[in-house]
């Protein structure tokens, strides 16, 4: 029974989403920021890896989910719609709905590649160096599409929603938030299994001590490369939803300051916390946008008792001054961040008895 | 063809002398604390905004003063209140963090939202538009053959080389630079030789953020427009260079900003511009493969 627990509870609340939906209960703009929060939970669980589980610091999350949005949108705008750049479809469109999970795992695959060809000049260099290194295959990436003219340059690669389109032709029913829902519960459960599994640990071995983890015959290096693959490549399928699920996308919105919301995620859940991730990643989206309504509310209030003069109003922007501001405020307090390395059931002991999630 | 090259290697001078003077910077507070400080890129953006702010206040003000004048102001007074900037945020934000004994991690995680808070709170603020700094110094512009220069970017190349040997001076010949070396040699024996660490680390933080309020000054006076997010992309790209150079030495820091300087105006100068991060970052990462430490880095292996 306790298996089932969290699958049951997830499949409830994906299902009821699905259908509230479907049945335009909730409106478009409820289900962008729901499908955002499971962009937001698949990078920064897969980002936990390498900053959480393996204690490194790396800093350039969104070139591979750059990586992983562009290929995954070239395949399906190439294969499944006609667009000016690549003709008319190769397949037939309505196949995109069988091929959309195929073209995700290509973008996946795409930007595990990356990740390798990143992650091999990091064994050579120490500490500090592979911030370097991945903050600059950040800039790399990102100035790469910049200068691909065939895919829009710095004006973006769009055409994502015919397929979309294409999809809903076929059977009528909101695809983009199933597939968000479907991916990322398998990107959690796989993060899941895997550090919890006995080859896995050796990251964490990693994060421990270093020269014990090799005596005790984890061989770090191919460990490090397996954890790089599979965090870039799981970002991969960040990335493609996250095109998808705009349908529009632009170098420059994978730029650093989006690798930089990975970091504060990963810090305010805790490093090294699955559900430490995926309620931080639930808590900064929804503070986002809460933000946005908040701030207004804010302004007028200010404005109600004169305490700011009538010309200055209070900016959208502020919300990037409150968000870093919580995060120092939780540094100075509760480094660890929300959860600490712990997850769930060891923060409410009580909470065993009713579910188990490996 | 010969002429053009002088002129890009001069313009690089220019260019990179702005990454070197960030650079030094990150490379003195690492050096010192093992900290990345990735608030300084907006150090050096609060710089630009107060020179600009007192610039204008002398410069248009009531009894306006003339543009020397304004400069021999603007210099050394940005210098000491981004110096003061720079120590009240290393007091309030990292010595609490420093105190309790925290793991470097957190306190450059603290750094780096440090500097998203300056970034979006000056665009917060301050509004969206750009300001534009005003023309201080008449431009005198120098011909020689085909090769012209300005007295403002000879000004540049020539304030960031004397700024090295200065700060050389200072950490190779002065006892305060002598306890610099000491705390990074080791952080624990230093306060039982009777050094006070804070005092040091201050000194640390006075000087490397006055660095990076110069190279605001001259920044703004070079390409006159300041916006918010000025300080993130070359504070990112300085700190690159510091890594190049091997951070933490000082001869590094400033070879890597230059290195990066000419790398990029070479590449802008056979390539379009969009590919300058490009090809710079490739080559500079090319360089880490080969050479993990950096030009003058010494091996050391701790985690962050």
């Amino acid at each position: 029974m306790k298996k089932f627990s969290v699958p049951a509870l997830f499949i409830f609340i994906a299902v009821g989403t699905v259908v509230a939906a479907h049945f335009e209960m909730i409106d478009l703009y409820v289900q962008t920021i729901i499908m955002f929060i499971g962009v937001n939970i698949i990078l920064s669980s897969s980002f936990n890896i390498i900053n959480g589980y393996m204690g490194e610091f790396a800093c350039g999350h969104a070139g591979f989910m750059a990586v992983g949005a562009y290929v995954t949108s070239i395949l399906n705008v190439m294969f499944f719609t006609s667009n000016k750049t690549f003709g008319d479809p190769i397949l037939s469109p309505e196949l995109a709905l069988w091929f959309f999970p195929v073209t995700m795992i290509i973008g996946g695959i795409a930007a595990a590649i990356t990740g390798v060809l990143v992650a091999i000049p990091s064994f050579k260099t120490r500490d500090d160096y592979l911030a370097i290194i991945t903050l600059a295959a950040n800039f790399i990436i990102v100035s790469l599409f910049i200068n691909m003219d065939t895919l829009g340059g710095p004006r973006g690669f769009m055409g994502m929603k015919q397929v979309l389109f294409a999809m809903e032709d076929v059977v009528f029913i909101p695809w983009m938030l199933i597939w968000t829902f479907t991916f990322t519960y398998l990107v959690v459960f796989l993060i899941r299994r895997f550090v919890s599994s006995t080859y896995g640990k050796g990251i964490i071995a990693i994060h421990q001590d270093e020269i014990a983890a090799e005596i005790m015959s984890v061989n770090t290096d191919k460990m490090k490369l397996v954890a790089f693959m599979f965090s870039s490549g799981l970002a991969g399928i960040a990335g493609g939803l996250f095109a998808h699920i705009l349908g529009y996308i632009n170098p420059n919105s994978f730029n650093i300051l989006k690798s930089t919301e990975c970091l504060v995620m990963v810090y305010l859940g805790g490093m090294g916390s699955l559900s430490g991730s995926i309620i931080a990643a639930i808590l900064f989206t929804l503070l986002i946008e809460m933000l946005r309504f908040i701030i207004p509310a804010a302004d007028t209030l200010l404005h109600f008792i004169p305490l700011i003069p009538d010309t200055f109003h209070l900016s959208q922007v502020l919300k990037w001054v409150i968000i870093p501001f919580i995060l120092v405020i939780l540094m100075q307090f509760r480094p660890e961040g929300i959860m600490g390395n712990r997850e769930l059931s060891d923060f409410f002991p009580k909470l065993k008895k009713y579910y188990e999630f490996k | 063809m010969f002429d053009s090259i002088i002129q890009n290697i001069f313009n690089a001078l220019q260019w990179g002398s702005f990454y070197s003077l960030i650079a030094l910077g990150y490379t003195l507070v690492y050096g010192v604390l093992r900290l990345i400080n990735f608030a300084h890129g907006d150090i050096f953006m609060v710089g630009a905004y107060i020179a600009y702010f007192i610039a204008i206040f002398f410069f248009k003000g009531s009894p306006a003063l003339s543009g020397t004048t304004t400069l021999a102001l603007v210099i050394p007074l940005t210098m000491i209140l981004t110096a003061v900037f720079g120590v009240t945020l290393e007091r309030i934000a990292y010595r609490p963090l420093r105190r309790k004994g925290a793991n470097r991690l957190y306190v450059v995680i603290t750094a780096l939202m440090c500097g998203l808070i300056l970034e979006n709170g000056n665009l917060a603020f301050l509004g969206a538009s750009r300001k534009s700094f005003p023309e201080l110094i008449d431009k005198v512009v120098y011909n020689f053959g085909m090769i012209s220069m300005t007295n403002l970017k000879i000004g540049v190349i020539l304030s960031s080389i004397i700024v090295y040997f200065i700060l050389n001076t200072i950490i190779s010949k002065t006892k305060i630079g002598m306890a610099m070396r000491g705390i990074s040699y080791d952080k624990f024996a230093i306060p039982l030789m009777g050094i006070p660490i804070d005092t040091i680390i201050v000194v640390t933080f006075i000087l490397g953020s006055s660095l990076a309020g110069l190279a605001g000054i001259l920044f703004a006076m070079s390409y006159p427009i300041l916006d918010p997010f000025m300080g993130a992309i070359i504070g990112w790209k300085a700190f690159i260079a510091a890594v190049v150079g091997g951070i933490g030495d000082i001869k590094g820091a400033f070879v890597g900003g230059f290195l990066l300087g000419i790398v990029e105006i070479l590449v802008v100068a056979v390539f379009p511009s969009t590919f300058r991060d490009l090809i710079a970052f490739s080559i500079l990462l090319m360089i880490l493969v080969i050479k993990p430490t950096g030009l003058f880095g010494v091996a050391k292996s701790t985690k962050i």
